[in-house]
Protein backbone atom coordinates (compact mmCIF):
# COMPACT_ATOMS: atom_id res chain seq x y z
CA UNK A 1 0.00 0.00 0.00
CA UNK A 2 2.65 2.03 1.09
CA UNK A 3 4.43 2.21 -2.59
CA UNK A 4 1.47 2.72 -4.24
CA UNK A 5 0.32 5.78 -2.43
CA UNK A 6 3.57 7.41 -1.61
CA UNK A 7 4.32 8.80 -4.72
CA UNK A 8 1.19 10.27 -4.96
CA UNK A 9 0.60 12.22 -1.83
CA UNK A 10 4.69 13.18 -3.20
CA UNK A 11 3.19 14.65 -6.32
CA UNK A 12 0.33 16.44 -4.72
CA UNK A 13 2.08 19.63 -3.88
CA UNK A 14 4.22 20.13 -6.78
CA UNK A 15 1.44 20.28 -8.81
CA UNK A 16 -0.24 22.21 -7.17
CA UNK A 17 2.12 24.74 -6.34
CA UNK A 18 2.13 25.34 -10.35
CA UNK A 19 -1.68 25.55 -10.51
CA UNK A 20 -2.15 27.84 -7.79
CA UNK A 21 1.98 29.49 -6.45
CA UNK A 22 0.52 32.19 -3.94
CA UNK A 23 -2.44 31.19 -2.27
CA UNK A 24 -1.71 27.95 -0.60
CA UNK A 25 1.21 29.07 1.60
CA UNK A 26 -0.54 31.98 2.69
CA UNK A 27 -3.48 30.14 3.65
CA UNK A 28 -1.25 27.48 5.87
CA UNK A 29 0.71 30.76 6.99
CA UNK A 30 -2.61 31.88 8.44
CA UNK A 31 -3.83 28.87 9.73
CA UNK A 32 -0.86 28.27 11.76
CA UNK A 33 -1.10 32.00 13.37
CA UNK A 34 -4.91 31.88 14.32
CA UNK A 35 -3.51 28.48 15.55
CA UNK A 36 -0.74 30.01 17.69
CA UNK A 37 -2.35 33.15 18.90
CA UNK A 38 -5.23 31.17 20.36
CA UNK A 39 -3.03 29.25 21.74
CA UNK A 40 -1.61 31.96 23.10
CA UNK A 41 -4.86 33.63 23.92
CA UNK A 42 -5.88 29.96 25.61
CA UNK A 43 -2.54 30.12 27.74
CA UNK A 44 -3.57 33.18 29.57
CA UNK A 45 -7.57 32.85 29.69
CA UNK A 46 -7.43 28.81 30.93
CA UNK A 47 -5.82 30.23 34.74
CA UNK A 48 -8.72 32.91 34.42
CA UNK A 49 -11.34 30.63 33.74
CA UNK A 50 -10.85 28.28 36.25
CA UNK A 51 -11.08 30.31 38.98
CA UNK A 52 -14.22 31.78 37.55
CA UNK A 53 -15.28 28.65 37.39
CA UNK A 54 -14.10 27.49 40.90
CA UNK A 55 -15.77 30.56 42.50
CA UNK A 56 -19.15 29.10 41.78
CA UNK A 57 -18.62 25.60 43.67
CA UNK A 58 -18.41 24.99 47.06
CA UNK A 59 -15.86 24.55 49.40
CA UNK A 60 -16.34 20.82 49.68
CA UNK A 61 -16.01 19.91 45.64
CA UNK A 62 -12.90 21.91 45.26
CA UNK A 63 -10.78 20.49 48.49
CA UNK A 64 -11.75 17.13 47.14
CA UNK A 65 -9.87 18.16 44.00
CA UNK A 66 -12.23 18.78 41.58
CA UNK A 67 -10.79 21.35 39.25
CA UNK A 68 -13.77 23.19 38.56
CA UNK A 69 -14.05 23.60 34.01
CA UNK A 70 -18.00 24.61 34.27
CA UNK A 71 -20.07 26.40 36.40
CA UNK A 72 -21.49 25.22 39.41
CA UNK A 73 -24.44 26.41 41.70
CA UNK A 74 -22.99 28.15 44.63
CA UNK A 75 -21.58 31.51 42.96
CA UNK A 76 -23.86 33.51 44.86
CA UNK A 77 -23.45 32.34 48.40
CA UNK A 78 -19.48 32.53 47.46
CA UNK A 79 -19.57 36.32 46.02
CA UNK A 80 -22.09 37.21 48.71
CA UNK A 81 -19.95 35.36 51.30
CA UNK A 82 -16.57 36.76 50.73
CA UNK A 83 -18.18 40.23 49.98
CA UNK A 84 -19.25 40.53 53.96
CA UNK A 85 -17.52 37.94 55.39
CA UNK A 86 -14.04 37.53 54.26
CA UNK A 87 -12.84 34.40 55.08
CA UNK A 88 -11.90 33.26 59.00
CA UNK A 89 -7.69 33.45 57.76
CA UNK A 90 -8.49 37.19 57.42
CA UNK A 91 -10.12 37.85 60.97
CA UNK A 92 -13.42 37.97 58.97
CA UNK A 93 -12.27 41.52 57.14
CA UNK A 94 -15.04 41.80 54.58
CA UNK A 95 -14.24 41.67 50.79
CA UNK A 96 -15.78 45.08 50.75
CA UNK A 97 -13.78 46.71 52.89
CA UNK A 98 -10.64 45.27 51.26
CA UNK A 99 -12.04 46.56 47.69
CA UNK A 100 -12.82 49.81 49.37
CA UNK A 101 -9.07 50.53 50.20
CA UNK A 102 -7.81 49.15 47.85
CA UNK A 103 -10.02 51.63 45.31
CA UNK A 104 -9.26 54.29 47.52
CA UNK A 105 -5.21 53.90 47.35
CA UNK A 106 -5.27 52.96 43.69
CA UNK A 107 -7.66 56.43 42.91
CA UNK A 108 -5.48 58.29 45.61
CA UNK A 109 -1.89 57.52 43.97
CA UNK A 110 -2.60 57.79 40.63
CA UNK A 111 -4.34 61.12 40.94
CA UNK A 112 -1.77 62.06 43.45
CA UNK A 113 0.89 61.19 41.09
CA UNK A 114 -0.66 62.87 38.48
CA UNK A 115 -1.42 65.97 39.85
CA UNK A 116 1.92 66.57 42.18
CA UNK A 117 4.34 65.42 38.69
CA UNK A 118 1.88 67.94 36.49
CA UNK A 119 2.41 70.75 39.13
CA UNK A 120 6.51 70.11 39.34
CA UNK A 121 6.86 69.72 35.59
CA UNK A 122 5.48 73.14 35.16
CA UNK A 123 7.77 74.52 37.10
CA UNK A 124 10.60 73.20 35.65
CA UNK A 125 9.70 73.81 32.35
CA UNK A 126 8.10 77.64 32.29
CA UNK A 127 10.05 79.07 34.53
CA UNK A 128 14.12 79.65 35.71
CA UNK A 129 15.12 80.28 39.29
CA UNK A 130 18.12 78.76 41.16
CA UNK A 131 18.20 75.30 41.75
CA UNK A 132 16.22 74.33 38.67
CA UNK A 133 18.46 71.59 37.24
CA UNK A 134 19.14 70.19 41.16
CA UNK A 135 15.55 70.00 41.95
CA UNK A 136 15.08 68.27 37.94
CA UNK A 137 17.85 65.86 38.65
CA UNK A 138 16.31 65.21 42.55
CA UNK A 139 13.39 64.28 40.88
CA UNK A 140 14.82 62.05 38.39
CA UNK A 141 17.05 59.91 40.95
CA UNK A 142 13.99 58.79 42.44
CA UNK A 143 13.67 56.34 40.14
CA UNK A 144 16.78 53.94 40.86
CA UNK A 145 14.97 54.47 44.44
CA UNK A 146 11.99 51.50 43.75
CA UNK A 147 10.16 51.36 47.59
CA UNK A 148 11.46 47.55 47.74
CA UNK A 149 15.49 49.01 48.04
CA UNK A 150 13.89 51.51 50.81
CA UNK A 151 11.37 49.23 52.82
CA UNK A 152 12.46 49.13 55.98
CA UNK A 153 13.82 53.11 56.59
CA UNK A 154 11.19 54.31 54.97
CA UNK A 155 8.76 52.18 57.24
CA UNK A 156 10.48 53.67 59.97
CA UNK A 157 10.43 57.21 58.68
CA UNK A 158 6.22 56.10 58.14
CA UNK A 159 6.11 54.87 62.00
CA UNK A 160 7.80 57.72 63.42
CA UNK A 161 4.96 60.04 61.56
CA UNK A 162 2.52 58.08 62.99
CA UNK A 163 1.32 57.13 59.41
CA UNK A 164 1.22 53.05 60.15
CA UNK A 165 -2.04 51.48 59.57
CA UNK A 166 -3.59 54.72 57.48
CA UNK A 167 -4.42 55.51 54.63
CA UNK A 168 -1.60 58.30 54.63
CA UNK A 169 0.65 55.72 55.26
CA UNK A 170 -0.06 53.48 52.30
CA UNK A 171 -0.14 56.24 50.03
CA UNK A 172 1.88 59.38 50.28
CA UNK A 173 5.13 57.75 50.32
CA UNK A 174 4.21 56.15 47.18
CA UNK A 175 3.22 59.60 45.74
CA UNK A 176 6.17 60.45 44.63
CA UNK A 177 6.53 59.90 40.35
CA UNK A 178 9.63 60.32 38.35
CA UNK A 179 8.23 58.49 35.29
CA UNK A 180 5.31 61.02 35.35
CA UNK A 181 7.03 64.15 36.07
CA UNK A 182 9.45 63.09 32.60
CA UNK A 183 6.40 62.63 30.45
CA UNK A 184 5.01 65.79 31.72
CA UNK A 185 8.26 68.13 30.80
CA UNK A 186 8.81 66.24 27.45
CA UNK A 187 5.07 67.32 26.64
CA UNK A 188 5.21 70.92 27.96
CA UNK A 189 8.43 71.44 25.81
CA UNK A 190 6.27 70.29 23.11
CA UNK A 191 3.80 73.61 23.44
CA UNK A 192 5.05 76.16 21.04
CA UNK A 193 6.47 79.31 22.26
CA UNK A 194 3.77 81.37 20.20
CA UNK A 195 1.08 80.31 22.98
CA UNK A 196 3.17 81.50 25.54
CA UNK A 197 3.86 84.35 23.89
CA UNK A 198 0.04 85.16 23.23
CA UNK A 199 -0.80 84.45 26.75
CA UNK A 200 1.33 87.19 28.09
CA UNK A 201 0.58 89.74 25.73
CA UNK A 202 -2.85 89.42 26.48
CA UNK A 203 -2.36 89.68 30.15
CA UNK A 204 -2.49 85.97 31.64
CA UNK A 205 -0.34 84.57 34.44
CA UNK A 206 1.35 81.47 34.59
CA UNK A 207 -1.32 80.28 36.69
CA UNK A 208 -4.14 81.01 34.20
CA UNK A 209 -2.10 79.97 31.25
CA UNK A 210 -1.55 76.69 33.39
CA UNK A 211 -5.08 76.27 34.12
CA UNK A 212 -6.22 77.33 30.51
CA UNK A 213 -3.58 76.36 28.46
CA UNK A 214 -1.38 73.32 29.73
CA UNK A 215 -3.88 71.58 31.26
CA UNK A 216 -6.46 71.06 28.87
CA UNK A 217 -3.49 70.08 26.27
CA UNK A 218 -2.62 67.54 28.69
CA UNK A 219 -5.58 65.58 28.85
CA UNK A 220 -4.91 62.77 26.91
CA UNK A 221 -1.86 62.14 28.80
CA UNK A 222 -3.46 62.19 32.24
CA UNK A 223 -5.67 59.79 31.04
CA UNK A 224 -3.30 57.36 29.41
CA UNK A 225 -1.40 57.85 33.00
CA UNK A 226 -4.52 57.25 34.76
CA UNK A 227 -4.74 53.92 33.81
CA UNK A 228 -0.92 53.05 34.13
CA UNK A 229 -0.73 54.38 37.92
CA UNK A 230 -3.82 53.44 38.73
CA UNK A 231 -2.88 49.72 38.27
CA UNK A 232 0.40 50.41 39.52
CA UNK A 233 -1.68 51.54 42.57
CA UNK A 234 -4.06 48.55 42.93
CA UNK A 235 -1.21 45.89 42.52
CA UNK A 236 0.98 46.95 45.19
CA UNK A 237 1.79 44.26 47.30
CA UNK A 238 5.44 45.06 49.48
CA UNK A 239 4.37 48.40 50.37
CA UNK A 240 0.51 47.60 52.53
CA UNK A 241 2.00 44.16 53.81
CA UNK A 242 4.16 46.44 56.14
CA UNK A 243 2.29 49.55 56.58
CA UNK A 244 -0.97 47.49 57.33
CA UNK A 245 -1.30 46.03 60.94
CA UNK A 246 -4.83 45.60 61.35
CA UNK A 247 -7.52 45.09 59.00
CA UNK A 248 -8.78 48.68 58.59
CA UNK A 249 -6.63 49.55 55.89
CA UNK A 250 -5.89 45.92 54.17
CA UNK A 251 -6.06 46.19 50.89
CA UNK A 252 -7.30 43.13 48.47
CA UNK A 253 -4.19 42.05 47.12
CA UNK A 254 -2.23 41.41 50.51
CA UNK A 255 -5.57 40.43 51.61
CA UNK A 256 -6.09 37.13 49.28
CA UNK A 257 -1.84 36.01 50.17
CA UNK A 258 -3.22 36.27 53.88
CA UNK A 259 -6.32 34.28 53.09
CA UNK A 260 -3.90 31.43 51.59
CA UNK A 261 -2.16 31.40 54.56
CA UNK A 262 -0.52 28.00 55.55
CA UNK A 263 -3.62 26.00 53.26
CA UNK A 264 -4.50 24.47 56.41
CA UNK A 265 -8.71 24.65 56.37
CA UNK A 266 -7.96 27.63 53.16
CA UNK A 267 -11.34 28.42 52.34
CA UNK A 268 -10.35 28.12 48.26
CA UNK A 269 -13.73 28.66 47.17
CA UNK A 270 -14.06 32.62 48.97
CA UNK A 271 -10.02 32.79 48.24
CA UNK A 272 -11.43 32.17 43.71
CA UNK A 273 -14.45 34.72 44.47
CA UNK A 274 -12.07 37.32 46.24
CA UNK A 275 -9.84 36.79 43.22
CA UNK A 276 -12.05 37.73 40.53
CA UNK A 277 -13.02 40.50 42.75
CA UNK A 278 -9.59 41.50 42.58
CA UNK A 279 -9.35 41.39 38.84
CA UNK A 280 -11.89 43.36 38.55
CA UNK A 281 -11.38 46.55 38.79
CA UNK A 282 -7.64 47.05 37.15
CA UNK A 283 -8.72 44.94 34.23
CA UNK A 284 -11.76 46.41 33.49
CA UNK A 285 -9.73 50.17 33.74
CA UNK A 286 -6.98 48.58 31.37
CA UNK A 287 -9.49 47.72 28.70
CA UNK A 288 -12.07 50.20 28.48
CA UNK A 289 -9.45 52.71 28.15
CA UNK A 290 -7.26 50.34 25.95
CA UNK A 291 -6.27 52.75 23.47
CA UNK A 292 -5.10 55.65 25.07
CA UNK A 293 -2.94 53.68 28.28
CA UNK A 294 -1.23 51.39 25.27
CA UNK A 295 -0.22 54.65 23.36
CA UNK A 296 0.27 56.39 26.80
CA UNK A 297 2.57 53.11 28.02
CA UNK A 298 4.82 53.37 25.28
CA UNK A 299 5.24 57.02 25.36
CA UNK A 300 6.14 56.58 28.97
CA UNK A 301 8.51 54.56 29.43
CA UNK A 302 10.75 55.35 26.37
CA UNK B 1 16.00 71.19 26.49
CA UNK B 2 15.19 74.93 27.32
CA UNK B 3 12.04 77.06 26.41
CA UNK B 4 12.75 80.18 25.06
CA UNK B 5 10.44 82.14 26.47
CA UNK B 6 9.10 81.59 29.93
CA UNK B 7 6.88 83.26 32.84
CA UNK B 8 9.05 85.51 35.58
CA UNK B 9 8.88 84.57 39.38
CA UNK B 10 11.18 82.71 41.74
CA UNK B 11 8.37 82.29 44.80
CA UNK B 12 5.74 80.21 42.42
CA UNK B 13 8.20 77.59 40.43
CA UNK B 14 9.39 76.54 44.55
CA UNK B 15 5.46 76.78 45.86
CA UNK B 16 4.80 74.21 42.82
CA UNK B 17 7.92 72.01 43.28
CA UNK B 18 7.40 71.71 46.72
CA UNK B 19 5.00 69.03 46.89
CA UNK B 20 7.50 66.21 44.92
CA UNK B 21 10.44 67.83 46.36
CA UNK B 22 9.40 67.30 50.39
CA UNK B 23 7.73 63.67 49.44
CA UNK B 24 10.91 62.73 47.46
CA UNK B 25 13.18 64.30 50.24
CA UNK B 26 11.13 62.71 52.88
CA UNK B 27 10.57 59.15 51.56
CA UNK B 28 13.31 58.61 49.50
CA UNK B 29 16.62 60.52 50.35
CA UNK B 30 16.28 60.13 53.93
CA UNK B 31 15.14 56.35 54.14
CA UNK B 32 17.82 55.72 51.40
CA UNK B 33 20.45 57.66 53.35
CA UNK B 34 19.59 55.93 56.16
CA UNK B 35 19.92 52.07 54.77
CA UNK B 36 23.08 53.70 53.68
CA UNK B 37 24.01 54.52 57.04
CA UNK B 38 22.70 51.43 58.93
CA UNK B 39 25.01 49.07 56.76
CA UNK B 40 28.10 50.67 58.50
CA UNK B 41 26.41 49.90 61.86
CA UNK B 42 25.95 46.87 63.92
CA UNK B 43 23.42 46.52 66.57
CA UNK B 44 24.05 44.14 69.66
CA UNK B 45 21.57 41.48 70.54
CA UNK B 46 19.46 43.47 72.45
CA UNK B 47 19.49 46.23 70.01
CA UNK B 48 20.48 48.79 72.79
CA UNK B 49 24.14 49.71 71.78
CA UNK B 50 25.39 50.39 67.98
CA UNK B 51 28.60 50.98 67.01
CA UNK B 52 29.92 51.91 63.80
CA UNK B 53 31.75 48.20 61.46
CA UNK B 54 32.69 49.62 58.48
CA UNK B 55 32.31 47.09 55.84
CA UNK B 56 31.99 44.49 58.33
CA UNK B 57 28.39 43.91 57.01
CA UNK B 58 28.82 43.93 53.25
CA UNK B 59 32.05 41.08 54.21
CA UNK B 60 29.75 39.25 56.57
CA UNK B 61 26.72 39.14 53.31
CA UNK B 62 29.65 38.02 50.82
CA UNK B 63 30.79 34.98 53.12
CA UNK B 64 27.29 33.82 53.64
CA UNK B 65 26.97 30.75 51.49
CA UNK B 66 23.48 31.24 51.63
CA UNK B 67 23.51 35.03 50.46
CA UNK B 68 25.98 33.11 47.44
CA UNK B 69 23.23 30.84 46.87
CA UNK B 70 20.29 33.75 47.03
CA UNK B 71 22.40 35.57 44.43
CA UNK B 72 22.43 31.96 42.00
CA UNK B 73 18.73 32.06 42.19
CA UNK B 74 18.19 35.43 41.77
CA UNK B 75 20.25 35.12 38.29
CA UNK B 76 18.47 32.25 37.44
CA UNK B 77 15.39 33.34 38.11
CA UNK B 78 15.74 36.78 36.51
CA UNK B 79 17.44 35.68 33.37
CA UNK B 80 14.80 32.53 32.74
CA UNK B 81 12.01 35.23 33.33
CA UNK B 82 13.46 37.43 31.16
CA UNK B 83 14.13 35.06 28.36
CA UNK B 84 10.64 33.01 28.68
CA UNK B 85 8.70 36.43 29.09
CA UNK B 86 10.71 38.45 26.06
CA UNK B 87 10.19 35.16 23.81
CA UNK B 88 6.73 34.38 24.05
CA UNK B 89 5.57 38.09 23.89
CA UNK B 90 7.42 38.50 20.55
CA UNK B 91 6.24 35.32 18.73
CA UNK B 92 2.78 36.79 19.61
CA UNK B 93 3.06 40.10 18.84
CA UNK B 94 5.08 39.57 15.29
CA UNK B 95 1.83 36.97 14.40
CA UNK B 96 -0.62 39.47 15.88
CA UNK B 97 0.59 42.03 13.79
CA UNK B 98 -0.13 40.25 10.25
CA UNK B 99 -3.35 41.12 8.49
CA UNK B 100 -5.52 38.49 9.50
CA UNK B 101 -8.94 38.40 10.45
CA UNK B 102 -9.35 39.60 14.32
CA UNK B 103 -6.22 40.80 14.51
CA UNK B 104 -7.83 43.19 17.05
CA UNK B 105 -9.23 40.89 19.30
CA UNK B 106 -6.34 38.47 19.39
CA UNK B 107 -4.56 42.17 20.86
CA UNK B 108 -7.34 43.09 23.44
CA UNK B 109 -7.52 39.21 24.65
CA UNK B 110 -3.61 39.11 25.39
CA UNK B 111 -3.10 42.68 26.69
CA UNK B 112 -5.67 42.36 29.75
CA UNK B 113 -3.17 40.44 32.36
CA UNK B 114 -0.93 43.44 32.35
CA UNK B 115 -3.66 44.70 34.91
CA UNK B 116 -2.88 41.20 37.19
CA UNK B 117 -0.58 42.17 39.97
CA UNK B 118 2.15 39.91 40.85
CA UNK B 119 0.84 38.56 43.82
CA UNK B 120 -2.76 37.84 42.00
CA UNK B 121 -1.05 35.91 39.05
CA UNK B 122 0.73 33.51 41.33
CA UNK B 123 -2.66 32.82 43.08
CA UNK B 124 -4.10 32.02 39.35
CA UNK B 125 -1.08 29.69 38.84
CA UNK B 126 -1.49 28.29 42.31
CA UNK B 127 -5.00 26.56 40.77
CA UNK B 128 -3.10 25.67 37.79
CA UNK B 129 0.03 23.91 39.88
CA UNK B 130 -1.20 22.47 42.94
CA UNK B 131 -0.39 18.92 43.53
CA UNK B 132 -3.50 17.83 44.90
CA UNK B 133 -6.49 21.02 43.54
CA UNK B 134 -4.61 22.49 40.36
CA UNK B 135 -5.07 21.17 37.14
CA UNK B 136 -1.77 20.95 36.17
CA UNK B 137 -0.13 19.61 39.13
CA UNK B 138 -2.97 16.75 39.66
CA UNK B 139 -2.63 15.80 36.15
CA UNK B 140 1.06 14.98 37.09
CA UNK B 141 0.54 13.26 39.51
CA UNK B 142 -1.92 11.55 37.79
CA UNK B 143 0.49 9.83 35.26
CA UNK B 144 2.83 8.94 37.92
CA UNK B 145 5.33 11.94 37.81
CA UNK B 146 5.67 12.69 41.67
CA UNK B 147 5.17 16.61 41.92
CA UNK B 148 5.09 18.93 44.71
CA UNK B 149 6.36 22.15 44.09
CA UNK B 150 6.06 22.34 48.15
CA UNK B 151 8.70 20.01 48.39
CA UNK B 152 11.07 20.15 45.46
CA UNK B 153 12.93 22.89 45.06
CA UNK B 154 13.42 22.92 40.83
CA UNK B 155 9.63 22.51 40.28
CA UNK B 156 9.00 25.77 43.16
CA UNK B 157 11.66 27.44 40.86
CA UNK B 158 10.21 26.48 37.68
CA UNK B 159 6.45 27.39 39.17
CA UNK B 160 7.65 31.15 40.37
CA UNK B 161 9.28 31.51 36.62
CA UNK B 162 6.41 30.76 35.04
CA UNK B 163 3.86 32.75 36.84
CA UNK B 164 6.12 35.59 36.71
CA UNK B 165 6.37 35.39 33.16
CA UNK B 166 3.38 34.71 32.73
CA UNK B 167 2.35 38.12 34.41
CA UNK B 168 4.76 39.78 31.90
CA UNK B 169 3.95 38.82 28.41
CA UNK B 170 1.45 41.29 27.99
CA UNK B 171 3.83 44.26 28.57
CA UNK B 172 6.51 42.87 26.37
CA UNK B 173 3.66 42.39 23.59
CA UNK B 174 2.39 45.96 24.00
CA UNK B 175 6.02 46.94 23.46
CA UNK B 176 6.59 44.59 20.28
CA UNK B 177 3.29 45.45 18.56
CA UNK B 178 4.59 49.09 18.69
CA UNK B 179 7.51 48.77 17.65
CA UNK B 180 6.33 46.23 14.88
CA UNK B 181 3.65 48.67 13.65
CA UNK B 182 6.49 51.74 13.42
CA UNK B 183 8.73 49.54 10.68
CA UNK B 184 7.98 50.79 7.27
CA UNK B 185 5.80 48.36 5.16
CA UNK B 186 7.44 49.79 2.22
CA UNK B 187 10.85 47.55 3.60
CA UNK B 188 9.24 44.45 4.31
CA UNK B 189 7.20 44.56 1.14
CA UNK B 190 10.42 44.98 -1.05
CA UNK B 191 11.80 41.74 0.57
CA UNK B 192 8.61 40.08 -0.11
CA UNK B 193 9.18 40.86 -3.61
CA UNK B 194 12.93 40.11 -3.43
CA UNK B 195 11.48 36.45 -3.10
CA UNK B 196 12.41 36.67 1.15
CA UNK B 197 10.02 34.12 2.98
CA UNK B 198 8.53 35.19 5.73
CA UNK B 199 10.67 33.64 8.38
CA UNK B 200 13.74 35.38 6.37
CA UNK B 201 12.34 38.18 6.66
CA UNK B 202 12.32 38.10 10.45
CA UNK B 203 15.64 37.55 11.41
CA UNK B 204 17.18 39.73 8.58
CA UNK B 205 14.80 42.74 9.01
CA UNK B 206 12.02 42.52 11.80
CA UNK B 207 14.57 40.94 14.69
CA UNK B 208 17.46 43.79 13.93
CA UNK B 209 14.82 46.63 13.61
CA UNK B 210 13.26 45.50 16.44
CA UNK B 211 16.80 45.63 19.02
CA UNK B 212 16.64 49.09 20.42
CA UNK B 213 12.80 47.84 21.94
CA UNK B 214 14.31 44.34 22.53
CA UNK B 215 17.34 45.81 24.74
CA UNK B 216 14.97 48.15 26.51
CA UNK B 217 12.26 45.28 27.46
CA UNK B 218 15.45 43.03 28.20
CA UNK B 219 16.68 46.12 31.37
CA UNK B 220 12.52 46.58 32.01
CA UNK B 221 12.60 42.63 32.18
CA UNK B 222 15.16 42.15 34.38
CA UNK B 223 14.31 45.27 36.84
CA UNK B 224 10.72 43.48 37.09
CA UNK B 225 12.24 40.10 37.96
CA UNK B 226 14.49 41.59 40.66
CA UNK B 227 11.62 43.69 42.21
CA UNK B 228 8.72 43.38 41.63
CA UNK B 229 7.91 40.01 42.04
CA UNK B 230 8.02 39.51 45.89
CA UNK B 231 4.50 38.77 45.38
CA UNK B 232 4.60 35.75 42.84
CA UNK B 233 7.42 34.07 45.29
CA UNK B 234 5.52 35.75 49.05
CA UNK B 235 1.97 33.63 47.49
CA UNK B 236 3.11 31.02 46.28
CA UNK B 237 6.35 29.55 47.85
CA UNK B 238 7.83 32.25 50.67
CA UNK B 239 11.13 31.60 49.11
CA UNK B 240 11.17 27.84 50.16
CA UNK B 241 11.37 25.15 49.93
CA UNK B 242 14.96 25.28 51.59
CA UNK B 243 15.66 28.52 50.43
CA UNK B 244 15.12 27.48 47.00
CA UNK B 245 13.27 30.51 45.86
CA UNK B 246 14.18 32.90 47.91
CA UNK B 247 15.58 36.47 45.81
CA UNK B 248 17.61 39.07 46.71
CA UNK B 249 14.64 40.81 47.22
CA UNK B 250 12.91 37.98 49.37
CA UNK B 251 15.99 37.54 51.79
CA UNK B 252 16.46 41.22 52.70
CA UNK B 253 12.68 41.59 53.55
CA UNK B 254 13.29 37.98 55.40
CA UNK B 255 16.13 39.57 57.50
CA UNK B 256 14.56 42.55 58.02
CA UNK B 257 11.48 41.82 58.98
CA UNK B 258 11.24 38.42 60.72
CA UNK B 259 15.14 38.13 61.50
CA UNK B 260 15.38 42.44 62.57
CA UNK B 261 18.74 41.91 61.31
CA UNK B 262 18.99 46.11 60.85
CA UNK B 263 22.54 46.04 59.44
CA UNK B 264 22.67 43.00 57.48
CA UNK B 265 19.11 44.14 56.05
CA UNK B 266 20.16 47.77 55.14
CA UNK B 267 23.28 46.31 53.47
CA UNK B 268 21.30 43.94 51.26
CA UNK B 269 19.23 47.62 50.34
CA UNK B 270 22.67 48.72 49.49
CA UNK B 271 23.77 45.80 47.51
CA UNK B 272 20.05 46.49 45.66
CA UNK B 273 20.71 50.07 45.28
CA UNK B 274 23.87 49.20 43.62
CA UNK B 275 22.39 46.78 41.09
CA UNK B 276 19.02 49.04 40.28
CA UNK B 277 21.59 52.27 39.44
CA UNK B 278 23.72 50.11 37.01
CA UNK B 279 20.29 48.52 35.11
CA UNK B 280 19.22 52.18 34.90
CA UNK B 281 22.40 53.13 33.52
CA UNK B 282 23.11 50.86 30.93
CA UNK B 283 19.34 51.76 29.95
CA UNK B 284 19.78 55.46 29.84
CA UNK B 285 23.49 55.20 28.16
CA UNK B 286 21.44 52.66 25.65
CA UNK B 287 18.75 55.74 25.17
CA UNK B 288 21.17 58.52 24.77
CA UNK B 289 23.20 56.64 21.98
CA UNK B 290 20.32 55.59 20.06
CA UNK B 291 19.31 59.62 20.29
CA UNK B 292 22.33 60.20 18.21
CA UNK B 293 22.13 57.25 16.16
Amino acid sequence: MSTTELPRIAALPAAEEAATPAPRPRRMGDVVTHGVLILGVLLFALPLWIVIMGSTHDAASIGRGEVPLLPGAHAIENYAGAWAGGTSATIRVPVAVMMLNSVVMATAIAVGKIAISLISAYAVVFFRFPGRMLAFWAIFITLMLPVEVRIFPTFKVVSDLGMMDSYAGLIVPLIASATATLLFRQFFMTIPDEFVEAAKIDGAGPMRFFWDVALPLSRTNMAALFVILFVYGWNQYLWPLLVTTSGNVETIVVGIVKMIGSEANTEWNIVMATTVLALLPPVAVVLLMQRWFVKGLTDTEK
Amino acid sequence: MNRKVIFKGVALPYLLLLPQLLITVVFFFWPAGQAIWFSFLRQDAFGIRTQFVGFENFADLFADPLYIQVIGNTVVFSAAVTALSIATALLLAVLADRQIRGAQGYRTLLIWPYAIAPAVAAVLWIFMVHPSIGLLGQALNGMGIPWDYKLNGAQAMLVVIIASAWKQVSYNFIFFLAGLQSIPKAVLEAAAIDGARPVRRFWTIIFPLLSPTTFFLLVVNLTYAFFDTFGVIDALTKGGPAKSTETLIYRAYIDGRVNLDLGSSSAQAVVLMVAIIALTAVQFRFIERRVHY
